[in-house]
């Protein structure tokens, strides 16, 4: 492994390292009340996000779902102002309008955040559709989930996406379940990439807890992408090892089938991966773990000291130009 | 009790997954709860040992109870404490409708104030109204009328009400200690002379208007021995009793026409005896008249009583919940006393104290009268 | 200042942005090459081509929101629903971003996005083709809504819309499209939130938006004639909406019918209604009325139709009802 390979492998372990701990951070202020409502977990498909991110330009747009913190933080959106907004404080990254569920992020290109499902896909097609008309060569990544692909919105978003050869990459992270039902049961074709050969549009699967898999094969996706060759369905494979959200007793799936797959961890594939090829020491680890832990205490801090935002601020921002 | 859901406010116990003396490491289960959305596991965020379990399987709480103690091991970075709330939101700020202005010349009178007017035959021109911009409502007309037929006052039967209400409010409290304070009764007889003489002293120092009564006395040595058996300045809350920091003796004043108020004298024992008679002047003035603040009614930690003037060498108390003690006082009497072997007329108070023997015993409640008596035998010090 | 046509009024304006903002575009079921469903956009696609007159699908919920993110990504789209019928399809994306975003965001984004909807009945098209709903989209906070009466408003609402930096739902009556009125086209951009007094009066205020407007100065011409003298007003914004012009109104005359094509229950006129007695309750002699759409599904005959839909005679006997009682 070459230097360059090595300092790129263990940046990539970090990036899944700190969404890790950030993710266990935050189930643990959950319990204390300090994050209200939903929060949704990314805990397993660290890979996705990290991975995916590598094929994309700080120029690229992005689109994600209410299960994007990953993406945040591999967007290199700071842990700090994620915390703030999870904690509802206006030092958050949306002034804590949002939550966990609809973090943004203009100087990075990072549009929310959604929690209406599929809801992203009409949008994430507009920002290609104002890149093709304005001759801008850049590529809008669009995540979602495999329940949105139920959505009209999603055949919708597809067909006007290849009828126009728009500039977008259909990131379609399948964790197998749709909230509570299982893919086999929502999807009369569960092979979820073949659903792009009905729109004519070009498509690819690959194993979401494989990081560099996921890395080779976005950069292959978006490259199509970028040529101008029309949009692209990558559908990558994952699990999520918590349950959809705190809300959830896990009624629908095994603890077996969830401790199987907890065997494919991302990061722990990776890490051995490492040490097998003799570039990462116990002494690397220890050390990337410390960095990041005191990245998230660090967040944590940022959090608590924010300011709630004024009552008096109440619709300002509800139409640009209301003082 | 963490909070798992979103609505979640409390949860039951289940089952316990580890037991006193297990190590634990992050991310370990250590007990299932059951919420409303189901049966959910419970894990540990920081390593330790489970060193005492709190809360028993089958317990329903609600979050934020402490379920068990886990000694921190590693000494990981401090939790932040639990949620501080954010500012409380008033009622959203809406704007005032806008409002027209009123034309010239034209009458502001609600449609239902004129028609009301027409059945009176009263001339809503000659009437003051009292809604936004001087608009005539219905109760303005309604008293233009009323004025026209003026009706006498119901004073005494407004005051008779009032007092009825508050012996029934007496009442309530009352049978309600009796019913839940466990209550044992201590009392010991206090040799007043050093007091008296020293007070009768003090008082030619004084200004008329400044002088002391015995009563201030009798109050501060209550304030001081609390100091020495804390316990009894406590209040009771829910299931168990708190220390109060701070001394606020209410003192009892009886109010005319029958009832009893015990407002606080706050910071009882950091007051000087004259700022305490001035204290308790206007007290009694206020309760006469009043114009107690709720704050008075709703702090003391401690409650004394004296039927000095009522004439009985000595009263035992119903403690005023939520406090945990009432100390009472009878009438200074001359009673034969022996000092140094031989038989003297002495001045004696008759101390009581009633007390709630979930908080306190015999032996502390006459610690607490032993102080009363030591204090007040040295009352230049009080 | 010359006579056109509602529809080429609209035209003209949309001629004129695609003229001189590269950034603008249309974006809408046939507005390219049939022309346009009700022939608003006829002609465009000759002269812009089809990049910037486009076709879209049958997908209004992707197409209305594809507007959204060509909006954040720097384009002025100009979407067009063809009727509000179909919008309901788009709801989601016009209620959970189109009015959301900018708030959600922290203040971060905002959508410059137009959207045209032809509104209203009276065509006999029965009760899937022949909603009044602009009312429900004023509920909204978060976008704008126009409904321009006039052609001179018509045009002059594109203009102010792609002015605007939120999004603005602009609802064109089904029936005016081929009314002529003055039109001055080298008149800037409408003003958005302002209502005028169409007809001015001092026995009776009557406020009314869009389609109706016509009927409402039918019925203030009828009540002329026997010497009743009603003051018309045309709200032309819904959200924001003007209440100082109404109250004003209100204030003068101390009677106000508010006609609205919406069903009666939970209408844009129980708004109006509402603000009226708030802020000019002391002014009236009489309780607002309402004259609104018959609680029923549209119906497709004929005379079923104009028994459910407000018309002159109705809103003539609201305020004679009015004065006979209370004068």
């Amino acid at each position: 492994m070459t230097d360059i390979d090595r300092a790129h492998a263990l940046a990539l372990l970090r990036q899944m390292l700190l969404i890790r701990r950030f993710e266990e951070k935050a189930a643990e202020l959950y319990t204390l009340g300090k994050i209200r409502g939903f929060l949704h977990l990314y805990i397993g498909e660290e890979a996705v996000a990290v991975g995916a991110m590598q094929a994309l330009t700080p120029e690229d747009g992005i689109v994600a779902t209410y299960r994007e913190h990953g993406q945040a933080l591999a967007r290199g959106m700071p842990a700090g102002s994620l915390m703030a907004e999870m904690y509802g404080k206006a030092n958050g990254c949306s002034r804590g309008h949002g939550g966990s569920m609809h973090f943004f992020d203009v100087s990075r290109r990072f549009y929310g955040g959604h929690a209406i499902v599929g809801g992203g896909l009409p949008v994430a097609v507009g920002l290609a559709l104002a890149d093709k008309l304005q001759g801008r060569a850049r590529v809008t990544a669009c995540f979602f989930g495999d329940g949105a692909v139920a959505e009209g919105g999603f055949h919708e978003s597809l067909n006007l996406a290849a009828l126009w050869k728009l500039p977008v990459l259909f990131l379609c992270e399948n964790n197998l379940y749709a909230m509570g039902t299982a893919l086999a049961r929502h999807q009369a074709q569960p092979d979820i990439r073949r659903k792009a050969d009905s729109y004519g549009m070009r498509s690819d699967a690959v194993d979401g807890m494989d990081v560099l898999a996921v890395e080779a094969a976005t950069r292959r996706a978006a490259e199509h992408v970028r040529r101008g060759d029309g949009p692209f369905l990558l559908e990558l494979r994952t699990y999520r090892f918590r349950a959809h959200s705190t809300a959830d007793p896990e009624l629908y799936r095994t603890k077996e089938e969830v401790t199987e797959w907890k065997r494919r961890d991302p990061i722990d594939l990776f890490t051995a991966w490492l040490q097998a090829a003799g570039a990462l020491s116990a002494a690397d680890l220890e050390s990337l773990e410390t960095s990041v832990a005191a990245e998230i205490d660090e967040a944590v801090r940022f959090a608590e000291a924010g300011p709630w935002e004024p009552v008096e601020d109440l619709t300002r921002d509800v139409y640009t130009g209301t003082p | 009790m963490p909070i798992l859901t979103a609505d979640m406010s409390a949860g039951t116990l289940v089952e316990w997954r580890k037991k006193p003396g297990d190590a634990l490491k992050r991310g370990d289960i250590i007990a299932l709860v059951e919420t409303d959305k189901g049966l959910i596991d419970i894990e540990v965020f920081t390593p330790g040992v489970l060193e005492t379990i709190v809360v028993q399987p089958g317990a329903t709480v609600p979050t934020g109870t402490v379920l068990a103690v886990i000694r921190d091991e590693a000494a990981t970075g401090a939790l932040p404490a639990p949620a501080g709330a954010p500012p409380p939101a008033p009622s959203p700020v809406v704007p005032p409708p806008p409002v027209a202005p009123a034309p010239p010349g034209r009458l502001r009178i609600s449609p239902l104030a004129r028609k009301l007017a027409a059945e009176l035959g009263i001339d809503p021109a000659a009437v003051r109204g009292t809604g936004a911009g001087g608009a005539i409502r219905r109760e303005d007309i309604e008293q233009a009328a009323a004025a026209r037929a003026a009706a006498p006052a119901e004073r005494p039967r407004a005051a008779l009400e009032r007092q009825a209400r508050l012996r029934q409010a007496i009442a309530a409290a009352m049978a309600r200690s009796k019913r839940e304070i466990p209550h044992y009764y201590l009392a010991t007889t206090i040799d007043m002379h050093g007091a008296m003489t020293w007070l009768a002293e003090e008082n030619l120092k004084r200004s008329v208007p400044d002088r002391l009564l015995y009563g201030v006395l009798l109050i501060k040595a209550v304030a001081l021995a609390l100091k020495e058996v804390p316990e009894l300045n406590s209040v009771w809350r829910g299931s168990e009793p708190v220390r109060s920091e701070a001394i606020h003796v209410g003192v009892a004043i009886s109010l005319r026409g029958g009832g009893l108020v015990a407002p606080a004298l706050h910071d009882t024992a950091g007051q000087s005896l004259g700022d305490l008679m001035r204290s308790f002047r206007d007290l009694v003035l206020r309760a006469r008249s009043g114009g107690l603040r709720s704050s008075e009614l709703s702090d003391p930690t401690i409650t004394v009583t004296s039927l000095g003037e009522q004439g009985v060498e000595s009263v035992f108390g119903i403690i005023f919940p939520p406090q945990v003690a009432i100390v009472g006082f009878g009438k200074i009497v001359e009673r034969p006393w022996a000092v140094g072997g031989q038989l003297v007329a002495r001045p004696v108070v008759t101390a009581t104290l009633s007390a709630d023997h979930r908080v306190s015993d015999g032996h502390r409640g006459g610690l607490f009268l032993a102080a009363v008596d030591r204090l007040l035998q040295a009352p230049a010090l009080l | 200042m010359s006579k056109m046509s509602y529809r080429d009024a609209i035209r003209s304006a949309l001629r004129e942005a695609l003229r001189e903002d590269p950034r603008v575009f249309l974006m809408g079921e046939d507005v390219g090459g049939y022309g346009g469903a009700f022939k608003v956009s006829y002609g465009l696609i000759e002269e812009f081509g089809p990049e910037r007159v486009r076709d879209t699908p049958l997908c209004e919920n992707t197409f209305l929101g594809a507007g959204i993110g060509a909006a954040l990504g720097g384009m002025r789209p100009i979407v067009e629903i063809m009727t509000v019928n179909f919008s309901l399809l788009a709801l989601d994306q016009i209620v959970n971003n189109a009015a959301t975003l900018r708030h959600m965001s922290g203040g971060q984004l905002s959508v410059p996005l137009v959207v045209r909807m032809t509104t209203g009945g009276g065509r006999q098209l029965a009760a899937q083709h022949s909603h009044s709903l602009e009312g429900w989209f004023a509920h909204i906070p978060g976008i704008k809504i126009v409904v321009p009466a006039l052609a001179a408003d018509a045009r002059g609402f594109v203009l102010a819309a792609l002015r605007d930096p939120d999004p603005v739902f602009i609802f064109e009556h089904a029936t005016l499209y081929p009314v002529e009125g003055e039109v001055d086209e080298q008149a800037g951009p409408a003003e958005i939130g302002r209502a005028l007094v169409r007809r001015a009066g001092d026995a009776v205020s009557l406020v009314t938006y869009g389609g109706t407007l016509g009927k409402a100065l039918q019925a203030a011409d009828e009540l002329a004639v026997d010497g009743i003298q009603a003051e018309v007003i045309d709200l032309r914004s819904l959200r924001p909406l003007d209440t100082e012009t109404i109250l004003a109104s209100v204030a003068k005359t101390h009677r106000a019918v508010i006609v609205d094509e919406g069903w009666r229950t939970c209408s844009f006129a129980a708004e109006v209604s509402a603000r009226i007695m708030e802020g000019g309750f002391y002014s009236l002699d009489s309780p607002v009325a309402r004259v609104c759409s018959a609680e029923v599904p549209m119906p497709y005959a004929k005379h079923m139709e104009e028994a459910a839909l407000p018309q002159v005679p109705a809103i003539v006997a609201a305020v004679k009802e009015m004065l006979v009682a209370h004068g």
